[in-house]
């Protein structure tokens, strides 16, 4: 990208650069360490030597068009700004279908839901392992009868909506396509996301249910499903968030969202026969936008530029769309404190604007008490309006990737994806992502970066603001949201209405037909869609998945 | 070398809560100190928990919860270790616990409760000042 007469004058430059400095002080503090959060070391200064290889047309190029690094629309957000989607679900359907109305009304453009631990489990309210879970982490969702309260007088037809649900994704989304239905609005009109990402779960967030290999299995079934009848709809978002959450670096939450990726393409090409110019284009991912400002915009650049050459070189892929790599992201929540939460504000403004330079599509920002509870109306009303300053006021929409170029972001951007293709190579060798996980690879290598994150902490090497440096003894007297008591005796309540209610005969037979599209290699989705319809519940669906497939234990590596 | 043996250690998340992160750093620092750790991990109910503790014979149970679910399922624990007579194992816990509670689960038999940020060290100092070796 550089002549040699540059490259040449900036070798020369930088040392003579380096004498002059070391004259007149020390301050460069040679011997000190400066890293990012993840531990890679970073240069006092950087010059087009650290950039010497880089090909403007392959590696950089234009915003739309292979390698993607700056991003997948070609009129970046000057066509149209990131989706502002709140991830939000407490307490009953009708206290989140609230909230949601609430946060449209403020300028909101699509919804997110929480679920709680039960519903995320396939456990119904009434589970003896659902006790004081209920509403708690998210809404509770028994039933197609929660759905419909959850989704009153929401326009299924003009609002899209991700829902974070993975092992009983089939079912939420089976609710959402039939309460769509009921609303008048066809599935071609239909717009969102499940999450319905296993591995990541075996990995990172622990909600898991049947074994690897069955879930994969669903997980084919409904992108299959996806790509034939819902065609605005991603199946499936292959979520780097929850890796970091446990604790991954930077550089391993991306090797191992690809590396599951893959797995994903790998099944539904092997298993469906699917062209993978057919499904894959409508493959989504999740990224995690972290406290370290540069590391987190070199990730998510390098994140695209490596997908595209997975999906054009590895498995051949023809069409652009299926290169792209189109993400949603969200603001750390490990890097919030609970000590002094007013400075979360400000970590999350940081994170926001990482996620917005390195192009994402949809951002959820935190809310700054969540760390302490699920988020008040206060505290989520601040988060969206972080969002809409970015977006309106400060002018970082004007340009698109306007960091590139700039010899530390694109020396950054190089070295984030060499050391993620080691981590790709090595789970290749090991079999591909399945494998890697039975062994604990991924397991293990997160737990070991968790470790190391707490320990410089615990030394003072990494610093978080009033937790290990800036400390106070004062509280911040700050009022948190309270999840209403009553609603597990409510939500129980209802179930046994809408059990009486029901069709208990039909329930039976839809239960029956679905056991035996699980035992062949039928597609399980028109069986969960026919069964809720039936208001059969979550856990009478999850149940015959278990009893198929088997039920996954924490192998517990740390 | 002391043939004395060492302070016995019970990692565990009650409930369906999958935040593991902190329990694991918790265990392993544990292990790093020289107690004998014993990680049953996630998904436990309180039942498996306390059966756990009581055939590892263990000195300490600490218990993780990020979920919302602490008030039933710390104090499920208790209870039920207690009435299975054993009366000497402390229990410890921790995760996402709003201040209010921490006086109430102290009543019903919680011996500490540690929250986000708490030093690894604070905790080990903690452990080899208020639990003694059970027999």
């Amino acid at each position: 990208m550089f002549s040699d007469k540059t490259l040449n004058q900036a070798h020369q430059g930088m040392k003579k650069w380096l004498e002059e400095v070391k004259k007149v002080t020390n301050d460069l503090q040679e011997g000190k360490r400066f890293s990012t959060i993840s531990n890679l070391d970073i240069e006092p200064i950087y010059t087009p030597e650290n950039i010497k290889d880089l090909d403007f047309a392959a590696n950089i190029g234009y915003p739309g068009a292979y390698p993607f690094t700056r991003g997948c629309q070609a009129t970046g957000y000057r066509g149209r700004i990131w989706t502002f989607r709140m991830f939000s679900g407490f307490g009953s359907a009708s206290d989140t279908n609230k909230r949601w109305h609430q946060l449209l009304k403020e300028g909101e453009t699509g919804l997110s839901t929480a679920f709680d631990f039960p519903t995320l489990m396939g456990y119904d309210s009434d589970s003896p392992k659902a006790i004081a879970e209920c509403g708690k982490c998210g809404v509770a969702i028994d039933t197609l009868a929660d759905f419909e309260v959850l989704t009153k007088n929401i326009p299924l037809d003009e609002v899209t909506t991700s829902m974070t649900i993975n092992p009983p994704a089939s079912i939420l989304w089976a609710m959402y396509l039939v309460a769509a239905e009921k609303q008048g609005v066809s599935w071609d009109k239909v717009g969102g996301t499940i999450q319905n990402d296993m591995l990541k779960e075996f990995i990172a967030q622990k909600t898991f249910m049947c074994p690897p290999e069955p879930s994969v299995r669903l997980i084919s079934d409904t992108i299959e499903f996806g790509t034939k009848h819902v065609p605005r709809w991603n199946a499936i978002s292959i979520s780097g968030y929850h890796i970091r959450e446990a604790g991954s670096t930077a550089v391993q939450e991306l090797a191992f969202t690809l590396a599951d990726g893959i797995a994903y393409v790998k099944d539904v090409i092997d298993r469906k026969k699917l062209d993978v110019d057919v499904f894959a284009p409508r493959l989504s991912f999740f990224f995690n936008s972290h406290i370290d400002f540069f590391e987190e915009i070199a990730k998510l650049r390098a994140a695209r530029r490596m997908w595209a050459k997975i999906m054009r070189d590895r498995f051949k892929a023809k069409n652009p769309r299926t290169w792209w790599m189109r993400f949603h992201s969200q603001t750390a929540g490990c890097s919030l404190t609970a000590h002094q939460p007013f400075n979360n504000i400000i970590r999350i403004a940081t994170e926001a604007l990482a996620a917005v330079l390195g192009g994402t599509q949809s951002l959820h920002t935190n809310s700054l008490d969540e760390v302490l509870a699920l988020p008040s109306d206060f505290a989520v009303n601040i988060a969206l309006r972080t969002q809409q300053i970015l977006a309106e006021e400060t002018g970082v929409i004007n340009t698109i990737d306007p960091l590139a170029g700039s010899y530390f972001v694109e020396a950054l951007t190089n070295e984030i994806e060499e050391k993620a293709w080691e981590y790709i190579e090595k789970i290749d060798k090991m079999g591909g992502m399945l494998a890697a996980i039975d062994k604990g690879f991924p397991q293990t290598e997160i737990a070991n970066a968790a470790y190391n994150f707490q320990q410089q902490i615990d030394r003072g090497e990494k610093v978080m603001v009033g937790t290990n440096k800036y400390v106070t003894d004062e509280e911040t007297p700050i009022e948190l949201l309270k999840v209403n008591e009553k609603v597990e005796a409510e939500q129980i309540h209802r179930l046994k209405e809408v059990k009486r209610a029901r069709d208990n005969r039909k329930v039976a037979q839809t239960l029956d037909a679905l056991r035996v599209a699980c035992k062949s290699d039928k597609n399980v989705m028109p069986y969960v869609i026919e069964a809720v319809k039936e208001y059969v519940t979550e856990q009478e669906i999850c149940d015959v998945y278990r009893q198929v497939f088997g039920e996954y234990r924490d192998p517990g590596f740390y | 070398m002391s043939l004395e043996r060492k302070l016995r250690v019970l990692i565990a998340k009650p409930g369906l809560d999958g935040h593991d992160r902190g329990a694991k750093i918790v265990a392993r620092k544990y292990r790093d100190a020289g107690f004998e750790v014993i990680y049953i991990g996630l998904h436990q109910t309180p039942e498996q928990i306390v059966n756990a503790a009581i055939q590892e014979d263990v000195d300490l149970v600490g218990l993780s919860c990020l979920s919302g679910a602490h008030m039933y399922l710390f104090t499920e624990v208790v209870k039920q270790l207690r009435e299975k007579g054993a009366i000497d194992i402390t229990v410890v816990g921790g995760g996402i616990i709003p201040g209010e509670d921490i006086p109430r689960l102290k009543e019903v038999g919680i011996k500490e409760v540690f929250l986000p940020g708490t030093p690894l060290e604070e905790i080990i100092k903690w452990t080899k000042e208020n639990v003694k070796l059970l027999r």
